[in-house]
């Protein structure tokens, strides 16, 4: 067995890495390819950097590309990515121009991959305008949605919708999200890599020096939300659950940490906002951290009495998978896939409000043993649930499913 | 006891299954909605509502044991119509449209008990899904009855999944594969098939499914020794 692999099985067990294997042999010699619009931050970008070499051991040969722009190009997919959410955004004729020609100029660049590729994994709307250049593929392309897409702007679905009714298949992230489509919609929960940097055991030192670093007392409870400065994801609203509950629990100290993402124009704005509600509180630590700073976003979570995600909307909720696997219990929004995450009273609690979320931080903080036995459920629920090798598991299936014309039942050679 | 002859000739051979979730498309509000999506809706659908929760994320042993009745009293907060479903065992059903009939008659009669239907809030629509299953050869055989013991606890929830509850749907007897290896073997093994047939997967979830079968399986042939 290869090394990676074998570091997987001593986490999962060797069931599953077996699993893999048996899902990858008719697969062998195969060129996949992953195209995105970020090598840094943000969930699809980590997920990424592990599933890509874990498919190359399993003998498909993988690449992953990305989709370059400009500034108007990634304020166009910003605008996409809050309209598909459900904002009414009118976006200027000259956006959708800039999105179909960057789209042109990618596609020239990516012309020969993606030529090549039998299966062609397109995620989320910035690549999605790759297909319509070309027309008579020999692989499969499937797009993948990371995005809640329940409730989307109409008009600007409308749009995206002629690019993506020309895939072969499609993935959301839960079936609340999916849209209908006249292909596959397939239901593939995302997931974290237990071997990254940002969810590796850490020795306690390193953990007691970000105390240090960022002037966190030990001795105090620590509230933490890790999320990029989105709206979307309310850190305005977990200071405010922050001030609720410090009422009672005067000593409480609140981090948020968030990293930029470079396809993220708006997170600047929305971090002046979250400064000027911290106001002064010495006890609100408010870090922007680089997208490489997995091992302190690792020690800051490791470091947390509770973690937080407040989100109003949230496409899957990646942050939540990584509390949960350090043993912590979340509070978090009732939203999107936060929801099949955070079990009330079994991983943590799912809130509707500042409120709803002050009253779990005190219910938790003044019940340090039921915080302890969900921690150790919440950790082993994401063991048996949301490690990317369940994740790639599902990849592999569907690639077959869809290689066999979708059958609902396809039986495989173990010769 | 089987001959030599059986023996060599009826390996059980372990494979391995993976499902994966599809969407529909069709999504329903309240009760009535959903009726009359039951009416059509694909039976893999119904199959994957009531057994595909065995290889999903959720915690053992829910307090209901279908998505019907998670959503009637989740989504729904119809507590009653919640019991009502959670009750259904699909195994007392030999095929999926007679299920399918009772969860329509079980709605329609709490249809006919309120004044109106309940709804649930838009994010909280209940979305049907179906599954497609990958089978693989897991290259693993067992020789011989007595060998399953020591092999089950070896076996992946996966393998349990396909041997003990997707067999009952893939093959004409409702039985599983189990049930079905033992029969090659004439008479013989009769009693275990009774308390195999005893063993109702619906309730536990798969790896304890394992555990119950193996400890089966372990005093079955540790009496037949004495």
């Amino acid at each position: 067995m290869s090394r990676i692999l074998e570091q997987y099985a001593k986490i999962t067990g060797e069931d599953v890495i077996e699993h893999l294997r048996q899902l990858a042999k008719p697969l062998k010699g195969m060129k996949l390819v992953h195209i995105n619009s970020t090598k840094m931050g943000g969930g699809v970008a980590e997920i990424l950097h592990k599933l890509v070499p874990l498919l190359n051991e399993l003998g498909i040969e993988s690449t992953w590309d990305i989709v370059e722009g400009n500034d108007e190009f990634y304020q166009c997919t910003k605008n996409f990515h809050n309209a598909l959410q459900g904002i009414r955004i009118d976006i200027p004729k000259s956006q959708f121009d800039t999105y179909e020609t960057i789209n042109k100029n990618n596609f020239e660049k990516l012309e020969s991959v993606l030529k090549d590729a039998d299966i062609a994994f397109i995620h989320d709307p910035q690549p999605a305008a790759l297909i319509k250049h070309l027309p008579e593929r020999r692989g499969k392309w499937i797009w993948r949605c990371h995005i809640d897409l329940s409730s989307p702007f109409r008009p600007v679905w409308k749009y995206l919708r002629e690019y993506v009714n020309q895939y072969d298949a499609s993935v959301f992230s839960l079936a609340v999200f999916a849209q209908q489509l006249p292909h596959p919609v397939y239901l593939i929960a995302p997931s974290i890599d237990p071997l990254h940097d940002k969810n590796i055991e850490l020795p306690e030192k390193e953990i007691q020096d970000t105390y240090n670093r960022f002037e966190i007392d030990p001795e105090r409870p620590m509230i933490l939300q890790v999320s990029r400065f989105d709206r979307f994801k309310d850190p305005i609203g977990v200071i405010h659950a922050y001030r609720n509950a410090k009422k009672f629990i005067p000593l409480m100290q609140l981090v948020l940490a968030g990293g930029g993402a470079s396809d993220d124009p708006e997170g600047e704005a929305v971090l002046e906002e979250v400064r000027q509600a911290a106001s002064d509180d010495e006890d609100i630590k408010i870090l922007m951290l680089p997208g490489d700073a997995h091992r302190t976003i690792n020690a800051l979570q490791r470091a947390a009495t509770i973690v937080l995600q407040k989100s109003i909307k949230e496409g899957f909720g990646l942050t939540v998978t990584e509390a949960l696997w350090k043993q912590k219990p979340v509070i978090g929004g009732d939203a999107g896939g936060i929801r099949i995450q955070v079990i009330n009273h079994h991983t943590g609690f799912l809130v509707n409000s500042p409120e709803g979320a002050a009253l779990r931080i005190r219910y938790l903080l003044n019940n340090p043993d039921i915080m302890e036995s969900m921690g150790i459920k919440a950790k082993e629920f994401v063991r048996d649930n949301f490690l990317i090798t369940r994740h790639l598991r599902e990849y592999l299936t569907l690639i077959l499913a869809l290689l066999h014309g979708n059958k609902d039942r396809i039986e495989l050679n173990g010769s | 006891m089987a001959n030599s002859k059986n023996v060599k000739n009826h390996p059980f051979m372990v494979k391995d299954c993976a499902l994966i979730a599809l969407a529909s498309g069709k999504k329903v509000q309240n009760l009535r909605e959903m009726r009359d999506v039951l009416y059509t809706i694909s039976p893999d659908s119904i199959y994957y509502h009531f057994w595909g929760g065995l290889l999903r994320p959720r915690f053992d042993n829910p307090e209901y044991h279908n998505d019907f009745a998670i959503w009637s009293a989740h989504s729904l907060h119809d507590k009653i119509m919640a019991e009502r479903l959670a009750i259904i065992d699909p195994i007392e059903f030999n095929t999926l449209e007679n299920l399918r009939s009772e969860l329509v008659d079980l709605i329609e009669e709490r249809l006919d008990e309120v004044d109106y239907p309940i709804w649930a809030k838009r994010d909280e629509q209940f979305e049907f899904i179906r599954s497609q299953i990958v089978i693989f050869d897991t290259r693993k055989t067992v020789l011989k009855p007595g060998d399953l013991p020591k092999a089950l606890p070896h076996f992946s929830v996966g393998s349990i999944f396909y041997h003990f509850i997707d067999a009952r749907r893939r093959l004409n007897n409702s039985l599983d594969d189990f049930q079905n290896w033992f029969l090659n073997f004439g008479d013989t093994y009769m009693d275990l098939c009774y308390q195999i047939a005893e063993i109702d997967p619906y309730f536990l979830p798969l790896y304890q499914l394992r555990q119950k079968l193996t400890s089966v399986f372990t005093d079955y042939f540790k009496k037949e020794k004495i």
